[in-house]
């Protein structure tokens, strides 16, 4: 969750190595060369939209597929060859995969039969893990009897119990309702912080990753676009695709006079003139036309009597208005824009909500600013 | 309630009467009703025939029809009936087993190997033997494992043999060859059915938890396929128990079975009512069978678990299956010399099945399904 802890984490022994990882399915280039690190103790996500090949490496951290190409290293041992059942991970399946015939406790004790317990510790261990998702009262129900949250306790709990050195999450929230959702999020996090064991998580839910994650793999085609901490990766996207795909961004056509001292300079069309860090350019500064990311809550609407600092504000027409309650979102055709931005803001007290048509003033700020070349 | 109050009872039957055609279950009946008739008429009916008619007697040409259970006693005591429904029972069985686990990897192939696009040509060249008739598939297997055939052939050719082999035709041995493969399709269609139905990333999770293949299979797949199979032994094993083409055809004496005595009794002996009670006592002793087969299954299983699974509940399970199998070989064997024949098969059923009765009451439907 925080960079602090993030980092500390990447210091560490990495528990998991992914190094040059390929994957062929025939002429399907499934995963095209990932390299990743994940550190003891950390919630790892990998985030991207369907069929950019996340569940796919997953899979084969667990085992269930084969890598074409690269290594996988689990805790410094290299997994290839080396089957599922002896890997020290442990699943949590999209579907749960609940053992439909067996009970709760049965399920949640099926990974114990090779652990050299005894029946009384087996029973106890069992009940331990059901305690811990918050399932102790449960042990005796039959698997099909079970709600959707308390499938996912069970899975959660099935794997727990393995002790596992990774815990592998595949989209586990994705068939539970909003407000459940909700729930099992800060459920696992809490989990995650109990247990200290790491955790890689497979979501293409952008909000679930930036939740949950110490840091986050976006991953387009194969490939990861960019890893970093949520914070980072919402702030700083290293391109416009990554930009897009995490949260809401507006894109402003921009023309770059160039780079003086580590300090860019740019007209940006409807806001005006910015000046930008190096670091706020991911792509590099090139004079030129040029794109820049603003985020909306980046924009912020000016009323009666107030005014930007330094003087950087631009006007223009509402073009649309969603009420969220807490939130209102303006679609806000600015003078001298192609297309409108996007502008949300807080409905606080003496803020009144626009209406369509309306004139709008907006205040800027360039530090919220991305430049893509 | 309201049509209560009309104190006319035309009218109140009459309303009921539509108020019951426009509910559902008024829509359901009259929608089933045509076939309802037609089963009443084609199987009820003729069974409630069989079941009168096994009561009465064949007195020469004519036949006796005054209730009495002098044909039930017969059934039950002559050792004839006794030795043929016993070897039915037995070829059955055999038949049963053979089949279902020839079936089991076939389906299981089908299913989990073969291309999903694939699935259902695989289906339909499994049943290309349905093509041809019946008989002529029994034939051939006459042709197949006769004196001189194919099968004494190659052996011979090979040189595994000296001279041809005689027990494979014209004894159960054939017969079991013969229906083994002819309800090999019936057997693999519902085991492929419920192994299609599981999830396969059930055994990912039991993978996953620490088992081997071998062991995913036989703490997930096998239970969850059971369904399929307990429906593979009951289509196997209730029509191959009153078969007659096949042991007439390729059985030989030794390969005669208690549909044969039937057919004997109704149109070579002309005593139709024994044949009748013959066939009753068959429709009973195979419920009874199946029931025993059924619950003991369930049973043993569940002792395997009560025992914590492993070595010590495989014991137990085994234990109480040979225990009560010696029991009933002894009473079925040693009971006719100590309280006669009749009534020690009568007690041997009555107990089995109140055994039956007493497991589905008492012991829970484990995790196999059964």
């Amino acid at each position: 969750m925080s960079q602090n802890q993030s980092q500390n984490q990447s210091q560490k022994t990495p528990i998991v190595t992914l190094s040059g990882v390929q994957k062929y399915y025939g002429d399907y280039h499934a995963l095209r060369g990932i390299s990743a690190e994940i550190g003891q103790g950390e919630f790892f996500s990998l985030l991207g939209p369907s069929g950019c090949g996340k569940t796919t490496l997953l899979r084969a951290i667990a085992g269930f597929e084969d890598i074409s190409e690269g290594h996988i290293l689990l805790d410094g041992r290299d997994m290839e060859g080396v089957p599922p059942n002896r890997r020290p991970t442990n699943m949590v399946f999209q579907s749960y995969a609940i053992f439909p015939h067996m009970s709760v406790a049965e399920n949640v004790g099926f990974g114990l039969r090779r652990s050299g317990k005894n029946a009384a510790e087996k029973r106890k261990a069992v009940g331990e893990a059901l305690e811990m998702v918050g399932l102790g009262q449960f042990g005796a129900r039959a698997a099909h009897a079970l709600s959707g949250g308390q499938r996912q306790r069970v899975a959660l709990a099935r794997a727990l119990i393995m002790k596992p050195k990774v815990l592998l999450l595949d989209e586990p929230l994705s068939a539970l309702d909003k407000k459940m959702r909700e729930v099992m999020q800060v459920e696992l996090i809490r989990l995650q912080r109990e247990v200290g064991i790491t955790f890689i998580l497979v979501t293409h839910d952008q909000e679930e990753a930036l939740v949950m994650s110490d840091r986050i793999a976006v991953m387009f085609e194969g490939e990861i676009a960019q890893l970093d901490d949520p914070e980072t990766l919402y702030r700083r996207p290293k391109s416009r695709r990554v930009a897009e795909f995490i949260g809401m961004m507006n894109f402003l056509p921009a023309q770059v006079s160039g780079e003086v001292a580590g300090r860019v300079d740019l007209d940006v069309k409807g806001l005006g003139r910015a000046e930008l860090e190096l670091a706020q350019c991911p792509s590099g500064a090139r004079a030129g036309a040029a794109e820049v990311g603003v985020r909306p809550e980046s924009l912020t609407l000016l009323y009666e009597g107030q005014s930007a600092e330094g003087g950087r504000e631009a006007s223009g027409t509402v073009r649309e208005v969603v009420y969220y309650g807490d939130m209102t979102y303006y679609d806000i055709l600015l003078d001298g824009a192609p297309a409108p931005v996007r502008v949300s803001m807080r409905n606080m007290p003496g803020r009144r909500v626009l209406d369509f048509g309306a004139r709008a003033r907006l205040a800027w700020d360039p530090r919220a600013m991305v430049l893509f070349c | 309630m309201g049509p209560g109050h009309c104190g006319r009872g035309t009218v109140w039957v009459n309303a009921s009467f539509h108020k019951m055609m426009r509910s559902e279950a008024g829509k359901g009946l009259t929608l089933v009703s045509p076939t309802l008739i037609y089963a009443l008429l084609l199987l009820a009916a003729p069974l409630a025939m069989i079941v009168l008619l096994s009561f009465w007697t064949q007195n020469f040409l004519t036949i006796e029809r005054v209730a009495t259970l002098s044909n039930y006693r017969e059934a039950l005591g002559d050792p004839l009936y006794r030795a043929l429904m016993l070897r039915s029972l037995r070829i059955s069985g055999t038949v049963t087993l053979v089949t279902v686990l020839l079936a089991f990897p076939v389906a299981y192939f089908i299913s989990f190997h073969v291309r999903p696009d694939r699935k259902s040509l695989w289906l339909f060249l499994i049943t290309i033997p349905f093509w041809t008739s019946y008989l002529i598939r029994v034939f051939l297997w006459r042709v197949i494992l006769a004196y001189d055939g194919p099968v004494n052939g190659t052996l011979l050719g090979l040189g595994i043999i000296d001279e041809p082999l005689s027990w494979i035709l014209y004894n159960a041995n054939a017969v079991v060859i013969t229906l083994a493969h002819a309800f090999a399709p019936f057997a693999i269609l519902p085991i492929f059915v419920s192994l299609e139905k599981i999830d396969r990333s059930l055994l990912e999770a039991a993978r996953d938890l620490g088992e081997s293949r071998a062991m995913s299979f036989l703490r997930v797949t096998l239970p969850l396929a059971m369904p399929g199979v307990l429906a593979a032994v009951l289509i196997v094993f209730i029509p191959t128990v009153g078969d007659y083409v096949t042991p007439r055809l390729v059985g030989g004496s030794g390969g005669t079975m208690i549909a044969n005595m039937i057919y004997a009794q109704i149109f070579d002996l002309n005593d139709r009512p024994m044949g009748a009670t013959l066939a009753v006592m068959a429709m009973l002793i195979v419920a009874m069978v199946l029931l025993w087969g059924i619950t003991r299954a369930r049973l043993w299983l569940w002792l395997l678990d009560r025992a914590g699974g492993g070595p010590a509940g495989a014991a137990l399970a085994l234990a109480a299956a040979v225990v009560e199998i010696l029991v009933i070989r002894l009473v079925f064997f040693q009971g006719p010399a100590w309280i006669g024949a009749g009534p020690s098969v009568i007690a041997l059923l009555l107990a089995a099945t109140l055994g039956s009765a007493l497991i589905l009451w008492r012991v829970p439907k484990g995790r196999w399904g059964i």
